[in-house]
Parts: structure tokens; C-alpha cells; sequence
């Protein structure tokens, strides 16, 4: 086994807890409110039709791009705090 | 300057300049030709990824689909950009740090077996080759409409030059070249939708004009449109139709099968850290933002503009139709590509278009003295109808006609090469011939892209659908064997080599036999089992979603088939756990 095996345990639990925190998000943007939450979200108006319609048209992409930029941004922190970066 | 000449004039000066790249950065040794000498900028790799994915049904098809659909098709829009998420954080970086060429490769590797490489590179060409056929049918199309001449020899003057071009590119001029047209494709696609966005609603970013008020009415756009296809019998735009679960299965389908296209993957390997990895696969979203969050927006408008054009009155009244005689010019060009076609049904020499289909609304349309609808117009079309349907001047159609080649080329050659450095780098490099030289693998990999066109061409002569759906089988299979092999082969430490083999193999019979049943074995004419329609789908889950039940076929077997089988060996841990931190990944080569 190479050297740091138990700090590197630590960095890929960390990694892995923000993954899973990020999924949830990309799960709920899409495939909830776009899809299977829109009947909850009837009732708020956008522009001629409801909030779920804005999500599946327009709202899941522009949090799928927040979210990887998040993803890279704070795996950047974990690199440096573990010291796994290149 | 005619329209006609502009066109020439437009499409052969983004030709030349596609050509002069790949001439300019060609590739001369393997490492070039496979990743570009991995120096490529994570901003200029996130460009290039956009161009490389956004293919013909991303740019001419996409808005179509929804435009005829509405809502229920959102799918698209969703499972193509989702997928990003999952390749950033489940994917992209640890490939990269493993720090090879092609997928297969880390199949290969990883479950250290020579039989789970070739079942990958199976997978690969089987998926690749698909999804060329939805580009050679876009390709088809414009060159027919544009540049008059029929759809089959617009293909094979296609094939010609995706041929030169690919051979002569390797990774790196595909890079550069993809940079390019990924600047021609997305100022294609947006200059006529601010147009028009500007005349319906007066707002000139075409997301904020979706969501705006009609200027003809005041009412908004989407409330207008949803009144005039109801009228006409059609489903609402915005209302929720189909089956659920077939929506969210679909859904899942495109974004799994994103990330698991190995022609996008190979794009993560020409930057030159892990952390870039992560920023590239930002870029690739936001640069295919720009254009999917202007592609449900076209679709809208051009459904808009399309049942205004037919329906100029009140609907109902003899008048309210649209006289043959007076039909724009758009009209008669595109019914010439055969694209649009008019029948005379009642002979009153006045188009009526509407829902035939609709048994509530048949009595209706019958007591007006209409005999069934006239007018079927080809989903593939809209967008490159949409800036004559505006009456946009000459350069507007001739960047569109640019702009959808540039798209349709820039990822056949993404794909072409994904299949030639499988065949040169994991079949004959990596099995057949160990101590084949360097030059004789560049030309293995040449040579490999000549029989690859072959086939595809064939296929897009005979293509099982639309451009879009055709692409949609390819992600099936994605989703049901790549995604699931390379995902468990990172994060799973105790998956082997039988289970890996063996899932890939379940996923990719199952999904493969399931789509034959609906669309034809091998997509003949005249051998399916049953109709492709929904009272026929399993759960109602349509051909085009079963990649997602396909992974998790995949994920399955390979789980139970490893636990009854040994543990990976100790030096397989050690390769799994350097992958997982990006400490020591190699540099760049050069640049």
C-alpha cells in the first residue's frame, strides 16, 4: 500500500459525502420538480405556466451547472486540506 | 446576393476553415492522436466537449421534438445536460487520472481481464456507430435542403468530407476544429432565435421570451400557444401527457448514457490535471447551456409561428385556412426536400392542419367540411426552416445551413474517433498485435475510420427514426453497459472481472434485445416482434428508456457474480485507490 492510505480513506469519504449531497440536488431539480413534484408546483405562476414546467425547461440546467462548478470549487478545498492535489 | 450563393459562400468558407486546422495541428504521434498531447485547456476542452456532444439532433432535431410535443419532451432537455453532473463528480477526474486512452482500456485494466476490454469495446463501437447515424441523416438533410441536392447523395458528399476531415485530425485537430465549430453552431442557433424572440415577444434573450408576453395579443406566449394547438385538436403544450414513469426512465436514460459515451469521456483526456477535469466538465455545460436554454424557446416559437402561418383565421371558417395558392416561399422550397408534404384531402385548395387523431375533436372537424389532416411537416425541419418561417435575411439561412453541418461533423469525427483508436489501440494494439509499431497504429486507426463511415453512410440511408431517437438508442446503450462498468470499476473496489463481464453483458442483451422487439432486429423493416406504441411497451416504458433498467441489470449481476466470485487482487486495490486521489497524475506531454 502506498504512503498517507488513511488520510486518503479521509479524502474519499469527503469526497463521496459531497457527491451524494449533489445528486440529491440534481435528483430534486430534475426528476422532482421537473417531473413527479410539478403537480405540487401548479400553483405558483411563471410566465403563462407553472414553476415544474420552468424546471424541466430551463431551471435543471442552470442548477446542473451551479452544482459542478460547487463540485469543483470545494474538491479543490478537499485536494489542499488532504494534500491530494497534483 | 442570392440566398442560394450566400449559402455556398458560407458553408464553403467554414469548410475551409476546418480543414486548415486539421491541417495545421495534424497529429503525428499516438499520444496526439489519441488525447491531443493532453495540453488542452480545460476552457477550450469545455468547448470542444459542447461541439463534440451537441450533434446533429442536439441542433437540428432538439427543438423540433419539443416544438411537436411540448412539456413531455423536456426530457431531452434535462437528460441531455444532466448527465454533465454525473461525469464531473462519478467520472471524469479519476479517468483522467488513470491517465490512458480510450475506455476500453480502463475496462481492460481494472478488472484486469481481456475479455471485459473486448465486450467494452463491443459496447463502444456498438453505441458509437448508432449514434453516427443520426449525424449522417442530419448531415443528409442539410445538404439537401441547402444545397440542393437529394438526401442520399447529400450524404455521401457528407461521408466524403467527415472521412478527410477525421483522417487528417486525429485528437488534436479535432480539438481545434471543434473549437471552431462550436463557434459557428452556436452563433448559427441563436441569431435567428433572438430574431424571432424579438418579433413574438419583443424580448431579445429567446429563455426570457418564452416566458414572456405575446406582443400580438399581450397575453402570454405560452397561454397563446396552448389556446391555438387546442383549438386544432392537438395536446396542450404545457400540460403533462404521457406515462410518468416512462418520462422519468427516459429522463434518467439520456443522463446515464451521457456520461457514459465514451466519444465524451475521451474528451476528459486531453486536459492536462485532475482539477481540470472537474472545470472542463463546468465549461462543456455552460457552453451547452447556451444553446439548450435557447432550444425550448425555438421549439415554442416555431410551433407558434408555424400554426399562425396555416391557421390565418378563425378556426372553423373557410377563410380561416390558409389558401395553397398563397403559401410562402418557404413552404414550396421545403415541400421540394419532400420534408413537408400537403395533401388536398377535401379539395378546397386551402390547407387544414390539425389533430386528426383526436377522436373528440373528429365531429367538429368533420361539420367543417374537413376530410382528415393535410399537412405533415418533418420535426427535423424547424430549425431549419425557422429563419425563412421569420422571413430573416439571406446570411440568417446561410449561417443556419453552416451551423448545422458544423454540428453534425464535429461529432461524427468525435465518434469516428472513439471507434478507430478502440479498433487500433484496444483490438490490434492491445490484443492482436502487442509490438505493432507507432506509425503502424496511426494508420490501424486511419484505416479503422474508412470502415466505419462505410457502415454508418449505409445505416443513415436506412435510418430507424428520427435523427434524435436514432441518437437516443445510443444512449441506451450507454447507460446499460459503459456508465455502470467504468462507475463500479472506481467506486467499487470488490467488483472483478466476472462480475464486470458479466454485467456488462447482461445490461447490454437486455437493452439491446428489448429495443429489436419494438424498432426491428438489427432495425430491418418488417422484423419487430410488436408495434413501437405505448399499449405495447412493458410498464409502458418505451424502447428509447430502457437503458436506465438496463444499468440496473448491469449494477446487479455484477454485484452477486463478484461476491460469488474472489476478491481483486491486491495490486487492483492499489490501482482503485490511486485513481480515487488526483496526487501524481501525469503532466502534459507537450503543447
Amino acid at each position: 500500500m502506498h504512503q498517507g492510505s488513511s488520510s486518503d480513506d479521509a479524502y474519499w469519504k469527503a469526497n463521496l459525502s459531497l457527491i451524494r449531497n449533489i445528486l440529491i440536488i440534481w435528483a430534486l431539480v430534475s426528476f422532482g420538480f421537473g417531473i413527479l413534484l410539478r403537480p405540487l408546483l401548479s400553483g405558483i405562476p411563471v410566465g403563462g405556466t407553472d414553476l415544474g414546467f420552468w424546471f424541466a425547461q430551463q431551471g435543471s440546467i442552470i442548477i446542473f451547472i451551479i452544482l459542478i462548478f460547487y463540485y469543483a470549487i470545494r474538491m479543490n478545498a478537499i485536494d489542499r486540506k488532504f494534500g491530494a492535489e497534483e | 446576393m442570392t440566398t442560394q450563393t450566400l449559402i455556398y459562400l458560407i458553408v464553403g468558407a467554414t469548410f475551409a476553415l476546418y480543414i486548415g486546422i486539421a491541417i495545421w495541428a495534424r497529429a503525428s504521434t499516438t499520444g496526439e492522436f489519441y488525447a491531443a498531447g493532453r495540453g488542452v485547456h480545460p476552457v477550450m476542452n469545455g468547448m470542444a466537449t459542447a461541439a463534440d456532444w451537441m450533434s446533429a439532433a442536439s441542433f437540428i432535431s432538439m427543438a423540433g421534438l419539443i416544438a411537436f410535443v411540448g412539456y413531455d419532451n423536456s426530457t431531452y432537455l434535462m437528460g441531455w445536460t444532466g448527465g454533465y453532473v454525473l461525469l464531473a463528480c462519478l467520472l471524469a477526474p479519476y479517468l483522467r487520472k488513470f491517465g490512458k486512452y480510450t475506455v476500453p482500456e480502463f475496462i481492460g485494466d481494472r478488472f484486469y481481464s481481456q475479455s471485459a476490454r473486448i465486450i467494452a469495446v463491443i459496447c463502444l463501437i456498438v453505441a458509437s456507430v448508432t449514434y453516427v447515424i443520426g449525424q449522417m441523416t442530419g448531415v443528409g438533410v442539410t445538404f439537401a435542403r441547402f444545397l440542393q441536392v437529394e438526401a442520399s447523395t447529400g450524404l455521401y458528399i457528407g461521408a466524403a468530407i467527415v472521412f478527410a476531415y477525421a483522417v487528417l485530425g486525429g485528437m488534436k485537430g479535432i480539438t481545434y476544429t471543434q473549437v471552431a465549430q462550436y463557434i459557428v453552431l452556436i452563433t448559427a442557433y441563436t441569431i435567428p432565435a433572438i430574431f424571432i424572440s424579438l418579433q413574438l415577444t419583443g424580448t431579445v434573450l429567446p429563455p426570457l421570451g418564452l416566458f414572456s408576453d405575446s406582443v400580438s395579443s399581450g397575453t402570454p406566449l405560452l397561454v397563446e400557444l396552448d389556446g391555438l394547438i387546442t383549438d386544432l385538436g392537438f395536446a396542450s403544450y404545457t400540460g403533462h401527457h404521457t406515462n410518468t414513469l416512462n418520462m422519468v426512465l427516459f429522463t434518467l436514460s439520456l443522463m446515464i448514457g451521457t456520461a457514459g459515451l465514451p466519444h465524451v469521456i475521451i474528451r476528459f483526456f486531453t486536459v492536462p490535471k485532475v482539477a481540470d477535469a472537474r472545470w472542463s466538465a463546468g465549461w462543456a455545460l455552460v457552453f451547452i447551456a447556451l444553446l439548450y436554454l435557447t432550444a425550448p424557446a425555438v421549439g415554442a416559437m416555431a410551433r407558434f409561428n408555424l400554426v399562425n402561418t396555416i391557421q390565418t383565421g378563425e378556426v372553423g371558417t373557410p377563410e380561416g385556412n390558409l389558401a395553397y395558392a398563397d403559401v410562402p416561399t418557404w413552404f414550396t422550397t421545403w415541400e421540394q426536400t419532400g420534408l413537408i408534404k400537403w395533401e388536398d384531402k377535401n379539395e378546397d385548395g386551402r390547407i387544414q392542419f390539425y389533430n386528426d387523431k383526436n377522436t373528440a375533436f373528429e365531429t367538429q372537424a368533420e361539420a367543417w367540411g374537413w376530410r382528415g389532416n393535410e399537412l405533415t411537416v418533418n420535426a427535423d425541419i424547424l430549425v431549419l426552416a425557422n429563419p425563412e418561417i421569420a422571413a430573416l435575411p439571406g446570411w440568417v439561412i446561410a449561417l443556419v445551413a453552416a451551423g448545422g453541418l458544423a454540428a453534425a461533423l464535429s461529432t461524427a469525427a468525435g465518434l469516428l474517433l472513439a471507434i478507430s483508436s478502440a479498433i487500433s489501440h484496444d483490438l490490434i494494439k492491445g490484443t492482436i498485435n502487442p509490438n505493432i509499431s507507432e506509425g503502424g497504429e496511426l494508420m490501424a486507426a486511419r484505416v479503422s475510420m474508412a470502415a466505419a463511415i462505410a457502415v454508418a453512410t449505409y445505416l443513415g440511408l436506412n435510418p430507424p427514426g428520427f435523427a434524435a431517437q436514432t441518437v437516443a438508442l445510443a444512449f441506451g446503450l450507454a447507460a446499460a453497459s459503459i456508465f455502470p462498468a467504468l462507475m463500479m470499476g472506481i467506486f467499487f473496489k470488490r467488483i472483478n472481472n466476472v462480475g464486470a463481464s458479466l454485467g456488462m453483458l447482461a445490461g447490454l442483451l437486455f437493452t439491446v434485445i428489448y429495443i429489436f422487439v419494438y424498432k426491428g432486429w438489427f432495425f430491418l423493416p418488417g422484423t419487430s416482434q410488436f408495434p413501437d406504441t405505448p399499449e405495447y411497451w412493458v410498464f409502458g416504458i418505451s424502447p428509447l428508456s430502457i437503458g436506465a433498467i438496463g444499468a440496473v441489470v448491469n449494477f446487479a449481476v455484477a454485484y452477486f457474480a463478484s461476491q460469488a466470485t474472489q476478491e481483486p487482487p491486491q495490486e487492483i486495490q492499489v490501482l482503485v485507490e490511486s485513481i480515487r486521489v488526483p496526487r501524481g497524475a501525469g503532466a502534459a506531454i507537450d503543447h
